[in-house]
C-alpha cells in the first residue's frame, strides 16, 4: 500500500520533535522561501531545507525521486518561462529569443519550489498520517477537515482491497487490458462497481455510527507535550528562517 | 420476566422488491442467547435494523425495554441499551485508533474523556486486547478488528447484543474466542450465525427466518 498508510518512522533527530512544532516550522520555513527572490537565499532555504532531510534520516534517493516527481508538475512552467517573459535576449532556440529575466525567474521558481518540497518532505511526510490529523486538529484546523483526512486514510487501505478483490475476480475469468471497447466498457464497470460499494459502505458506516450515538462529535485522543527540545528545535528553524530573508534583504 | 425485546407483527419490503419480512414476531428474555439462521437475505439483518430503528417496518410493533418505539427519539435510548455489531468490522471501525474508536460511543453517551479513557482501558482489558489499545484501526488483523468491534459495543454497557454474524470469516481460535466472551456475558443476546457448530456452543435457543416469518427448527 501507499505511504500514507504507514505508521511514523523510527524515531530520527525530527521523528522525536513534537508534529505540531514540526508542521508550524514547515508553514513558516515555506512562508519565508517563497517571499525571496534573490539566488543566495534561495539557495541557502534549499540547503536547510536538505540538511533537514539529513536530519529526519530519510532514504535520500527515495526523498529526492519523490521531488522531481513534483518538478514534473512545474516543468513546462520552467521551460516556457524564459521565452515568454519579455527582457534581454540570452539565446535563440528556433528562432524564439530567451530573456535573461525569465532564465532567472525560471530558476527562482525551481529553487523555491524544490526547497518548500524538501523541507515538508522531511518535517510533515516524515510523520503518519494518523499523527498529521490529531496534530492539525490540536493546532485548530477546522475539525471537518481534520475528519476528511482521517476517514480518507482509514478508507483509502479498504478501497483497495475492494479494487484488488474486483480486478483479480476479472483477471481470473481472462480479462486483459487491451484498446478495445470491451476493455473500456469493463474498466467502466469496475470504476461504477467501486464508486457504488463505497456509497453503500458509507451508509453503513453511517448506520454503525448512529448505532453508537453519534451527534456530531468525535473524539480525538493524543498526548502531545511541549518539551525544551521542541522549543530549540523550532527556534533553530526560526533563525534558519530570519537567516533566508536576512540574505534576501542584503 | 417480560421481555427485554418484544417485536410483532414486523413487515417489511426495500422499495421496489418483494416484502423480506411478513409478520415477524420475536421475544427476548433476560439470559437468553437466542440464535437466528436463515438464507442469505432472508431478512435477519433487515430485522436487526428495525429493533435499533435504522429501519421503520410497514406494520407491526416494537416494543423495546418496556416501551414500545416509534419515533427517532425513542430509538436513541434503543440503541445505546441494544448494542449492534456489524457484519463488516471495517463498516463500525472508522476512528484513527482503537482507544478512540472504542471511546466514540461512551463519548456520545456523555461521558467525560477521562471517564471514556478509563472505560476503555477496562473493556479491553476484560476482553483481553489491553495491547491493541494504541494500534491504527485499519491494520488490526480480521480477528483482531472483529474483537475491537465487540469491545466498541460493550463499551456503552448496553443490556442487549445484537450480533451479526460474529464469526464470519474467522480462524478457529478466534471463534474460539468469541465463545468464550459471549458465553461469559451477563448481556441477552441475538446472534445471527450461519455456523451450526457455533450455534451449537452458543445458543439457549435457535430461530430459523424463512419466507418472512420465524420458526423454531424443528
Amino acid at each position: 500500500m501507499p505511504d500514507v498508510l504507514d505508521g511514523d518512522r523510527d524515531p530520527s533527530a525530527i521523528g522525536r520533535i513534537d508534529p505540531r512544532v514540526r508542521i508550524v516550522a514547515a508553514v513558516a520555513f515555506a512562508v519565508a522561501v517563497v517571499s525571496c527572490r534573490d539566488p543566495a537565499a534561495l539557495g541557502l532555504g534549499l540547503a536547510a531545507a536538505g540538511g533537514l532531510m539529513l536530519l529526519a534520516r530519510l532514504p535520500v534517493l527515495a526523498t529526492l525521486r519523490q521531488m522531481i516527481a513534483m518538478d514534473l508538475f512545474v516543468v513546462f512552467i520552467l521551460v516556457m518561462l524564459p521565452f515568454t517573459m519579455p527582457g534581454d535576449p540570452l539565446f535563440e532556440v528556433a528562432g524564439l529569443p530567451a530573456s535573461r529575466q525569465g532564465l532567472t525567474r525560471a530558476v527562482e521558481i525551481a529553487l523555491k519550489a524544490n526547497a518548500v518540497v524538501l523541507a515538508l518532505l522531511a518535517l510533515v511526510g516524515s510523520m503518519s498520517s494518523v499523527t498529521l490529523g490529531h496534530a492539525l486538529y490540536r493546532l485548530r484546523v477546522p475539525e471537518n477537515l481534520v475528519h476528511l483526512l482521517l476517514f480518507t486514510v482509514r478508507y483509502i487501505d479498504v478501497l483497495h482491497r475492494e479494487y484488488q478483490r474486483l480486478r483479480t475476480a476479472m483477471t481470473t475469468r481472462g480479462f486483459q487490458p487491451a484498446t478495445t471497447l470491451h476493455t473500456l466498457r469493463s474498466f467502466g464497470y469496475l470504476v461504477g462497481m467501486m464508486l457504488v460499494r463505497a456509497l453503500e459502505r458509507s451508509e453503513r458506516i453511517l448506520a454503525a455510527m448512529t448505532c453508537r450515538g453519534f451527534a456530531g462529535q468525535f473524539p480525538l485522543f493524543d498526548e502531545f507535550r511541549l518539551g525544551g527540545r521542541d522549543w530549540l528545535f523550532g527556534a533553530g528553524i526560526l533563525g534558519v528562517c530570519t537567516l533566508v530573508v536576512t540574505v534576501e534583504a542584503l | 420476566m417480560p421481555p427485554l425485546i418484544d417485536v410483532s407483527g414486523i413487515h417489511f419490503g426495500y422499495p421496489g422488491r418483494p416484502p423480506v419480512l411478513r409478520g415477524v414476531d420475536l421475544q427476548l428474555f433476560p439470559g437468553e442467547r437466542l440464535c437466528l439462521t436463515g438464507a442469505n437475505g432472508a431478512g435477519k439483518s433487515t430485522l436487526f435494523h428495525i429493533v435499533v430503528g435504522l429501519l421503520r417496518p410497514s406494520q407491526g410493533r416494537v416494543v423495546a425495554f418496556g416501551r414500545e418505539r416509534g419515533a427517532e427519539a425513542d430509538f436513541r435510548e434503543v440503541r445505546r441499551r441494544a448494542g449492534l455489531v456489524f457484519q463488516d468490522p471495517d463498516d463500525q471501525l472508522f476512528c484513527p485508533t482503537v482507544a478512540e474508536d472504542v471511546a466514540f460511543g461512551p463519548l456520545n453517551l456523555g461521558k467525560s474523556r477521562a471517564e471514556a479513557k478509563a472505560i476503555v482501558t477496562e473493556v479491553l482489558e476484560r476482553l483481553g486486547l489491553g495491547h491493541l489499545r494504541d494500534r491504527i484501526t485499519h491494520k488490526l488483523s480480521g480477528g483482531e478488528k472483529r474483537l475491537v468491534t465487540l469491545a466498541a459495543v460493550l463499551a456503552m454497557e448496553p443490556d442487549v447484543l445484537l450480533l451479526d454474524e460474529p464469526t464470519n470469516a474467522l480462524d478457529e481460535p478466534t471463534t474460539g474466542r468469541i465463545v468464550e466472551i459471549l458465553t461469559g456475558l451477563p448481556q441477552a443476546m441475538i446472534v445471527i450465525s450461519h455456523d451450526p457448530h457455533f450455534r451449537h456452543e452458543i445458543a439457549t435457543r435457535t430461530l430459523r427466518l424463512e419466507s418472512g416469518v420465524l420458526f423454531s427448527p424443528r
